[in-house]
């Protein structure tokens, strides 16, 4: 008996790491191609971007807020990326830290609206959103820039050993991640204004600092991404990261990060990027129509909120019962 | 037996975790009369008032309704009961027309659609009746507490009920808004309609009530006719009890002043206050709820805007902008609301008793494991926290050992002053001997302690001094040597 609870424990605890495993082993016995070393690998280096800006959604989650600006920040950075070295002929590392200071500018911006003009943050980064990609369109006219130098290549293409460079950074940006959520005190901070912002100000915490810190690193992570991607195309399209958002979020909560904030770790949310990574190749190599493989995302991340909502009330339920029997 | 009872609890008693809400209490209403209903906070009011409007269920004891006995009374039975009840926070949807709330869940219709007409011209019937002039297509949220009450009491009406439940329904009115309430309570009265009025304003017991009753400590005291009773009988009645607790006696305070307050006024509330703090000191604030104290402490954490006066802490003129302002400033607060702001309560034991003071803990940005065990374990220890770890979620203690996660986090500190706001408020007798000890040992460190109590054997047992605040101003101070509980409440309900 104590045995099979702590199985089931380990279950909800857990829960996303299982689901993992369950889809890894279901596409493994499906398609022959899945298990070999190449596709893996193919797997983890499609993915890294989506981890590298699921980090940074992470943090902003956990404070009860949203940044839809993920894919119109990835594509500014890009677009500026781009426009520096082809058309100022700058060097592509001065390129690359302007194109993310541009990308902290967006993020500052988010946190302005949404901590001085106290827009909500949901409507903040859409608005944002939208500001950002017609930006974009103005920038680049609507077309593709390309013709960078071929050194540029390395960070979304190259490889160290057999590790793509790609994942070596979201690995960096996860560990970065990870301390930063569970080692410093700022991460603390996050965890209790995400769950009680009331109490965490009367904690003397600087919510405003903290909401500017959790934004401008959120841009940061997807301005990363989006020099990973630009250099992975070879070109800077004004579409680059339409959409993207919605794939981050779906990321971040099925990792287990509560939408309500100051709840989730972020090694749920490396699962969380695993399982879309997966399911997108997988069902490409088992050929299944594009047009289903959204709807199998779309009811994925419906499942994995519905459960998890249901487990939470499961709790309640038995909290309940516990206290009622203390009473008794 | 009196024929005339409308309303009868015999024998009520409720038990929440930790507390005896009501215990053996009997209250009876009779046809057409106003029945007042008093007593401390904490004395059981609301939660009567929860179990005859079906809110809460009775443990034990029984509810009966002109004779018949209401079992598993829900709030929606009671309704149909013709038991109403009008509350501090109205129910109403502010962006709803008066008529729309009136009939909300009743309305009108003609076939699919609601008929507005027929619900204006209604809600106007009904106020034509009450004798107040309110439009019924005006939105909610554009009318006064006022008449948002008197939208409640119509709302009522239209349910055609019998027996109306007002819980201090003159806290938020002018003197000219109570006088026209009264007028209609006296109308509602003489139309048959019982009604049983909770309030701590007794002056205007005086005008509106037949009978009295009056709980304490969830335990029924007396019922008595207004016309048999004056404000000090009433008292004494809510008062009258020994000091259970063994209240430590601090030492003597220096008379090092920590503190200094003077003439300070907020936009909200308060107005000219003036006080001292000596180091080692605690200093009781006594009063009603919405008297005022929890204000000036939000004004001293900086979180409500000071327009006038000057806060100084060991002689230097300080200003508070936000709360980690004034904690840089040595000012500590314990909110009196434990789980919307003390506790977070999604994290563990001890990442909040690291929490206000992380920076002592951490090395650069980084949060230094060893000092963090160290702390957390010291004050563990120190508050007897009682957990199966450290690394339990804060929401699964009970609420006196939360509030002990409370107090460790600003201890952690080294504050001067600490602010206690309702440091006991809902939490167990152990539990709160022991954070009386806790307290009465700070000060003997030398911190100077603001305690704001409700509780007046807590306030009377702890406290050096005391004021007393009455709707936003100092109302008087009290010596530990002639305070008594009749003082306080005599000043705290505002003397004519």
């Amino acid at each position: 008996m104590p045995k099979r609870f702590n199985l089931l424990k380990s279950i909800r605890k857990h829960g996303i790491f299982y689901v993992c495993i369950v889809v890894f082993i279901f596409f493994a016995i499906a398609s022959d191609a899945f298990l070999s070393r190449a596709n893996l690998m193919n797997v983890v280096r499609q993915v890294s971007m989506l981890g590298i800006s699921a980090v940074g959604m992470t943090c902003v989650i956990l404070t009860s807020g949203i940044d839809l600006t993920v894919g119109s920040v990835l594509g500014i950075a890009g677009t500026v990326c781009a426009k520096l070295m082809v058309e100022a002929g700058f060097h592509p590392i001065i390129s690359v830290i302007l194109a993310l200071l541009a990308a902290c500018l967006c993020g500052a911006v988010s946190a302005f609206l949404i901590t001085s003009v106290r827009i909500p943050p949901l409507i903040a980064t859409l608005g944002l959103m939208g500001t950002i990609r017609g930006i974009i369109y103005i920038l680049c006219g609507g077309l593709p820039i390309y013709g960078f130098t071929k050194a540029f290549k390395v960070i979304g293409q190259g490889y160290v050993g057999i590790i793509p460079v790609p994942v070596i950074i979201m690995v960096v940006i996860f560990i970065t991640g990870h301390l930063f959520l569970n080692r410093s005190r700022y991460g603390r901070y996050i965890y209790g204004l995400g769950g009680n912002e009331e109490a965490a100000r009367l904690s003397g915490v600087n919510i405003r600092g903290m909401k500017y810190l959790t934004y401008i690193f959120s841009a940061l992570c997807s301005g990363i991404a989006g020099i990973v991607m630009l250099s992975r195309l070879f070109s800077a399209q004004p579409t680059t990261g339409d959409g993207f958002e919605m794939n981050v979020i779906t990321a971040v909560v099925l990792g287990g990060i509560s939408i309500a904030g100051g709840e989730g770790k972020l090694s749920g949310v490396v699962a969380g990027v695993l399982i879309i990574g997966i399911l997108t190749n997988g069902m490409i190599l088992l050929n299944i129509d594009s047009y289903w493989q959204m709807v199998v995302q779309g009811i994925v991340l419906l499942i994995a909120v519905g459960v998890d909502q249901m487990g939470k009330s499961m709790q309640g339920k038995t909290g309940r019962i516990e206290k009622a029997e203390k009473a008794a | 037996m009196d024929e005339n009872l409308i309303l009868e609890a015999r024998n009520v008693s409720k038990g929440f975790p930790g507390v005896q809400a009501l215990d053996d209490v009997t209250f009876n209403l009779r046809k057409g009369e106003v029945h007042a209903l008093i007593g401390e906070n904490g004395a059981g009011k609301s939660t009567l008032i929860k179990i005859l409007t079906g809110a809460h269920q009775l443990d034990s004891g029984e509810i009966l309704l002109e004779g018949e006995a209401l079992t598993n009374l829900t709030p929606h039975h009671a309704m149909e009961c013709g038991i109403s009840a009008i509350y501090q926070e109205f129910n109403l949807v502010p962006y709803l027309t008066v008529a729309e709330n009136i009939y909300l869940g009743r309305e009108f219709m003609k076939s699919v659609f609601v008929d507005m007409d027929k619900m204006n011209e209604s809600a106007s019937e009904i106020f034509g009746a009450m004798g107040v002039a309110i439009n019924p297509s005006i939105q909610v949220s554009d009318l006064s507490v006022a008449y948002k009450q008197l939208v409640e009491i119509g709302k009522a009406v239209s349910q055609n009920s019998s027996i109306l439940i007002l819980d201090e329904p003159t806290a938020a009115l002018t003197n000219k808004e109570t006088e026209n309430l009264f007028k209609l309570i006296k109308k509602l009265r003489s139309e048959g309609v019982s009604i049983i009025y909770i309030s701590h304003r007794l002056e205007e017991l005086q005008e509106i009530a037949d009978r009295i009753t009056v709980l304490r400590d969830g335990r029924y005291i007396d019922t008595v006719n207004i016309a048999d009773t004056d404000r000090a009988g009433l008292i004494s009645l809510m008062v009258g009890r020994e000091l259970g607790m063994d209240f430590p006696k601090p030492t003597p305070a220096s008379d090092e002043i920590v503190l200094e307050v003077k003439k300070l006024s907020t936009e909200n509330l308060l107005d000219d206050i003036n006080f001292k703090l000596r180091k080692g000191e605690i200093l009781g604030f006594g009063g009603l709820v919405g008297a005022g104290r929890t204000e000036v402490a939000r004004a001293l954490f900086g979180l409500d805007n000071v327009t006038q006066g000057e806060i100084i802490i060991h002689g230097k003129k300080v200003v508070n902008r936000n709360p980690s302002g004034a904690i840089g400033n040595g000012i500590g607060l314990i909110p009196e609301d434990r789980k919307d702001q003390g506790v977070l309560l999604n994290l563990s034991i001890r990442e909040n008793i690291g929490y206000t003071f992380i920076k002592q803990i951490s090395d650069w940005i980084f949060v230094n494991r060893r000092k963090e065990r160290g702390l957390v374990d010291e004050f563990q220890k120190k508050l007897n926290i009682k957990c199966s770890s450290t690394e339990q979620r804060v929401s699964n203690l009970s609420g006196g050992n939360q509030q002990k996660v409370v107090l460790a986090k600003w201890l952690a500190g080294d504050c001067d002053i600490l602010i206690f706001d309702e440091p006991t408020r809902g939490i167990d007798v152990g539990a709160k001997q022991e954070i009386y000890n806790l307290i009465k040992e700070l000060a003997e460190d030398g911190k100077g302690i603001i305690l704001i109590s409700s509780e007046m054997p807590e306030l009377i047992g702890m406290s050096e001094r005391i004021i007393v605040m009455h709707e936003g101003v100092i109302e008087g101070e009290l010596s530990a040597s002639d305070v008594s509980q009749e003082k306080i409440l005599d000043l705290a309900s505002g003397k004519e």
